[in-house]
């Protein structure tokens, strides 16, 4: 009979590494939630105005608590979309499969971020600036194109089975889609006048304490999350090649029995008609 | 707490479409892992 310290391991993409990610990343994910939810305060700055004028009250309260989801999903975003700009390059220049594959598993979670990084962003903006979605706000374009780009991307890949070619045409799209990372990030500078957003929080150090902790936490919570994500989905597409590779395997070996048969038939078949010529 | 609502659907959605997709993971590993030799999977666990 097993039981749950007995059984078998199934055959999968997970690892040691992989369980003592998953289990640090759901740590810290509840610590997370704790310092979001719990920890933190309201944000309820308050802009002086003059003697003759009341306090303004300029905080956001306790919308503030969805910026410690928002903003490391954002920059995990960057993460992911650079490591495929990486990878890319590497393609490229070395034709290695590795990186392709690392590029191809850092575009599919990239992807995954950057829909979660409109969605959030969305769902702030609501009660912030009263609107759910701005057309014409550049740091919101530019992030929609770059979404828009990567699910080309991972659309691209899926119409080609040689993958040598998958390989190095998906590499050029990821490189283009790239150039819009910079766009996206120094957008708010370079379009101050056209986009809702603030200029870099961090950068500008407009939060501190325990706000700034939770933030860089949460970043840090959301960085292990990736990793974990793109361990499994690097293995899965070598598991993917490999199942490419053994096909290919086994259809050059049929193909090589058949020739093989073939050439001994025909062998056979010159050595009867020779036999009956002589006769 | 204000904005509750608010706060439930930006958490829940990042939470929800995170844990739908690392399940869809290992689904997608499992079912590849069966169809690949032994000798051929690198780092992964193995049937005992």
């Amino acid at each position: 009979m097993s039981t749950a310290l007995s059984r078998p391991h199934v055959a999968s993409t997970s690892s040691k590494l992989t369980l003592v990610l998953g289990v640090a990343s759901l740590l810290g994910l509840a610590v997370l939630l704790v310092f979001s939810f719990v920890l933190t305060d309201p944000d309820q700055r308050v802009f002086e105005r003059g003697a003759d004028l009341e306090p303004l009250l300029t905080g956001q309260g306790d919308a503030v608590r969805l910026l410690y989801v928002h903003f490391p999903v954002a920059m995990v975003t960057y993460i992911a979309f650079t490591l495929n700009a990486i990878g890319s390059i590497a393609v490229l220049w070395k034709k290695s499969t590795w990186w392709d594959n690392t590029a191809a598993a850092a575009a599919e979670v990239g992807v995954l971020f950057c829909g979660l990084t409109l969605a959030t962003g969305s769902i702030w903006g609501r009660p912030i600036w009263n609107t759910w979605w701005k057309w014409g706000d550049v740091r919101l374009m530019t992030t929609t194109i770059l979404f828009l780009i990567f699910i080309g991307y991972l659309a691209y890949r899926r119409t080609m089975s040689d993958s040598r070619v998958r390989a190095k045409r998906s590499a050029v799209v990821g490189l283009i889609g790239a150039i819009n990372i910079p766009i996206v990030y120094k957008s708010v500078d370079w379009w101050q006048n056209r986009t809702l957003h603030q200029q870099s929080t961090l950068r500008n150090r407009s939060v501190e304490d325990l706000t700034l902790f939770t933030m860089i936490f949460g970043m840090v919570v959301f960085m292990a999350i990736f990793a974990w994500l793109m361990v499994h989905r690097f293995r899965i597409g070598w598991l993917e090649h490999q199942t490419e590779t053994v096909g290919l395997e086994a259809a050059i070996i049929e193909r090589r029995a058949q020739t093989s048969a073939a050439i001994s038939d025909a062998v056979t078949d010159s050595r009867s008609s020779a036999e009956t010529g002589s006769d | 707490m204000d904005y509750l609502g608010y706060l439930i659907s930006g958490w829940g959605v990042v939470l929800v479409a995170v844990a739908v997709y690392a399940f869809s993971l290992l689904r997608r590993g499992r079912a590849l892992t069966a169809r690949v030799p032994a000798d051929r999977r690198r780092w992964m666990t193995t049937d005992d």
